[in-house]
């Protein structure tokens, strides 16, 4: 159990999926700018990120050893499924939450950190119980990420800022301030014997 | 917009609809890649031959492709494109592939392959096609090496493994670490918005900036 | 075809829903393609897609192994002082076997790699082990000799470390060299070692070095009573044809990179 922790812990914080592996910054700058709109995505992010992995360790378990050189293509169209199937479910369980979200379900299609995520889940021999906790942690560790820079972007708007680092410079040093911060996770597991 | 020149469809790839720079597509391998300018250089070869070879085929193909599935298809062309070179990389170059990791099958879900397939692949021959995705990769390349070239050396003092700080230089550390990706693409933004600005201020009628998608428009231009 | 199959049923999915639902994609057409057209598209598309794949696969995975097994052999000829030749060994269920019998579970055996001198006395064990450090996963190979209880030598494979700090147990050569003779259990110290079981550590990086030792002390433990058991086997001198120098034909160790499907080991 001690390991699970570890795996979720790591995903979210030490080696978190935005600020220290640059994956999913296509949302990372696009949808930041409320916090509850940062919310909702890290939310839809998170559970296509669970529902990824659980079908990946099904994938990496049963269909993959059989023909390795389909992986990428088979995790493609498994996020694209999911996405869609999601997308659908979202829709008749909760309109307003399908509303609200627009068009950023199906960007997570092409959102990279899902790609990502499967693919290291696989890099790292993840069985299924460990998938979980990393795919939990990642989607926590982005929600966090997303929020932090939401709430930070969201003040900014009143600050006044230089003209030439209005929107994406700004947000650049936003997010290397707070890539800076979450350095300072490392070595929270430390190996010491 | 009147018929463009060959010349046209490649030099707006590269400067005025810069993916990386103008658009913000593309950013994970951006960051990601571009602590040494060798691995630039790989990722930006591997992200031109599927950019290129997948709008070319889109393009080939555009008239068979039912509309529904477009973008399924599309995907399909690109994922196809991108195992191979993943392949073909591990094959020739290990060390580049070792290097670049999981981001070269990352580059199926790079925004802007996709991006260039639906929004002009899928609608125009098959030299143009080439040409628009040519100049699209060479926009990518530029952007990558000016990120590669700084972070390698302030962050290693070297270029392209050779060193060219004198060896007293403390080498930035930094700036081949996650944080120092984002300080120099904002600092190359910030760059541009101000090369950018200052052409406003002299000349009125100079070409519309493009925001990226999900960016609003400001409120004020600079007076 | 196999290469058809998942992508084929993907897009044969999202044909469905696409082509029955009619609500996006139907664009300005004022006729829908029927549905088999849509899956036929994608289908054909699939098995060009497959067919293209699979031979580059075929061409590339002959390179990407021999690319594998150079880096695994140069890293034991490393860390095992220049052997002549080295073999597979599995460890399972603490033994020592030979080879893995056929369609076993290569994930329940760990491999270890014999190397023999020029007389086909056995030098000693390289032994691949892994650990998180202080930013990620660090992957390393040792030399280990089971008679003399000694560690011959080490070699980090795989690394993440802050640059300039913990990255350095890749690039120390003092620090590295530090682990030639060295007895288990390994104790890392902030000074010059004065025993055989010390390892001065690197200034700055002592998480990372503590990762190192502690991943050799952990495989020590698992392993070492196995491999001191198995004693001084000789060469299977008649044995395997493949078992020659390993710059020919080597023995197909299982590459860093798991890149392939899990074919279990042994010697060929």
């Amino acid at each position: 159990m001690g390991d699970l922790t570890r795996i979720f812990v790591a995903a979210a914080l030490v080696n978190n999926f935005v600020l220290a592996y640059f994956v999913g910054l296509c949302p990372f700058f696009g949808v930041s700018k409320e916090v509850p709109t940062a919310l909702r995505m890290g939310g839809a992010v998170t559970f296509v990120m669970v529902l990824t992995a659980a079908a990946v360790s099904f994938l990496n378990a049963y269909v993959l050893p059989v023909a390795p050189y389909l992986r990428l293509i088979s995790y493609i169209v498994v996020i694209a499924s999911l996405v869609q199937i999601v997308e659908m479910v979202v829709r008749k369980v909760s309109p307003a939450l399908f509303r609200a979200l627009g068009i950023f379900l199906p960007l997570i299609t092409t959102n990279c950190a899902i790609l990502y995520l499967a693919l290291f889940q696989y890099a790292r021999g993840y069985d299924f119980l460990e998938g979980m906790a990393f795919s939990f942690g990642a989607g926590a560790g982005f929600t966090l990420a997303l929020v932090l820079m939401a709430s930070i972007r969201q003040r900014s708007e009143t600050a006044s800022v230089p003209a030439i680092a209005r929107e994406m410079g700004l947000a650049m040093i936003i997010a290397a301030s707070l890539s800076l911060a979450f350095m300072g996770f490392a070595g929270l597991f430390s190996s010491v014997a | 917009m009147s018929e463009k020149s060959g010349g046209d469809i490649f030099l707006r790839g590269v400067w005025e609809e810069n993916p990386v720079l103008i658009q913000i597509l593309g950013l994970c391998p951006t960051l990601a890649v571009t602590n040494t300018v060798e691995n630039a250089v790989a990722m930006a070869l591997a992200t031109a031959f599927v950019l290129v070879g997948s709008s070319g085929l889109v393009s080939l193909v555009r008239r068979i492709i039912p509309d529904q599935v477009r973008i399924s298809a599309y995907i399909l062309i690109i994922a196809t494109f991108v195992t191979v070179v993943d392949l073909l990389m591990a094959a020739v170059a290990p060390s580049a592939s070792k290097a670049l990791g999981p981001f070269v099958p990352l580059i199926v879900v790079n925004c802007m392959i996709l991006g260039r397939a639906e929004a002009f692949a899928s609608k125009n021959p098959f030299f143009p096609s080439i040409l628009d995705a040519a100049g699209t990769s060479s926009g990518f390349a530029v952007a990558l090496l000016m990120m590669g070239g700084v972070r390698e050396l302030l962050g290693s003092g070297s270029l392209l493994g050779l060193h060219v700080l004198p060896g007293s230089w403390e080498p930035w550390v930094i700036m081949i670490l996650p944080p120092g990706g984002f300080l120099t693409l904002g600092v190359i933004l910030m760059g541009l918005s101000w090369w950018w600005r200052r052409g406003q201020k002299a000349d009125e009628t100079a070409r519309p900036r493009r925001w990226p998608h999900g960016v609003r428009e400001p409120e004020e231009r600079a007076a | 075809m196999s290469g058809g199959g998942p992508a084929g049923t993907g897009g044969g999915a999202e044909a469905g829903t696409g082509g029955g639902a009619g609500r996006e994609g139907g664009g300005g057409m004022p006729v829908q393609p029927s549905s088999s057209r849509l899956v036929g598209t994608l289908g054909l598309l699939s098995v060009v897609a497959g067919v293209a794949i699979v031979l580059v696969h075929a061409w590339a995975q002959p390179r990407i192994e021999a690319h594998q097994r150079e880096e695994l052999r140069l890293a034991i000829e490393e860390v095992l002082g220049e052997p002549q030749r080295y073999e597979t060994r599995w460890i399972r269920d603490g033994r020592l076997l030979d080879s893995l019998p056929a369609g076993a579970d290569s994930s329940a055996a760990s491999p270890v790699y014999a190397g023999f001198d020029a007389n086909g006395r056995l030098v000693g064990y390289a032994i691949p082990g892994q650990k998180a450090g202080y930013q990620d996963v660090v992957r390393l190979i040792f030399g280990y000799d089971p008679d003399a209880g000694k560690v011959l030598g080490m070699k980090v494979l795989e690394s993440k470390e802050t640059p300039g700090l913990g990255a350095k147990i890749t690039s120390d050569s003092a620090f590295i060299h530090g682990f030639d003779g060295v007895e288990a259990p390994i104790e890392g110290v902030k000074h010059p070692a004065r025993d055989a079981h010390q390892v001065d550590m690197i200034t700055g990086a002592t998480i990372s070095s503590t990762t190192v030792i502690s991943i050799i002390n952990d495989r020590l433990e698992a392993v070492g009573p196995v491999l001191s058991k198995a004693g001084t086997r000789t060469a299977t001198a008649a044995g395997s044809p493949g078992a020659d120098a390993p710059r020919t034909a080597a023995a197909a160790g299982p590459g860093p990179r798991a890149a392939g499907p899990g074919q279990g080991g042994g010697e060929r």
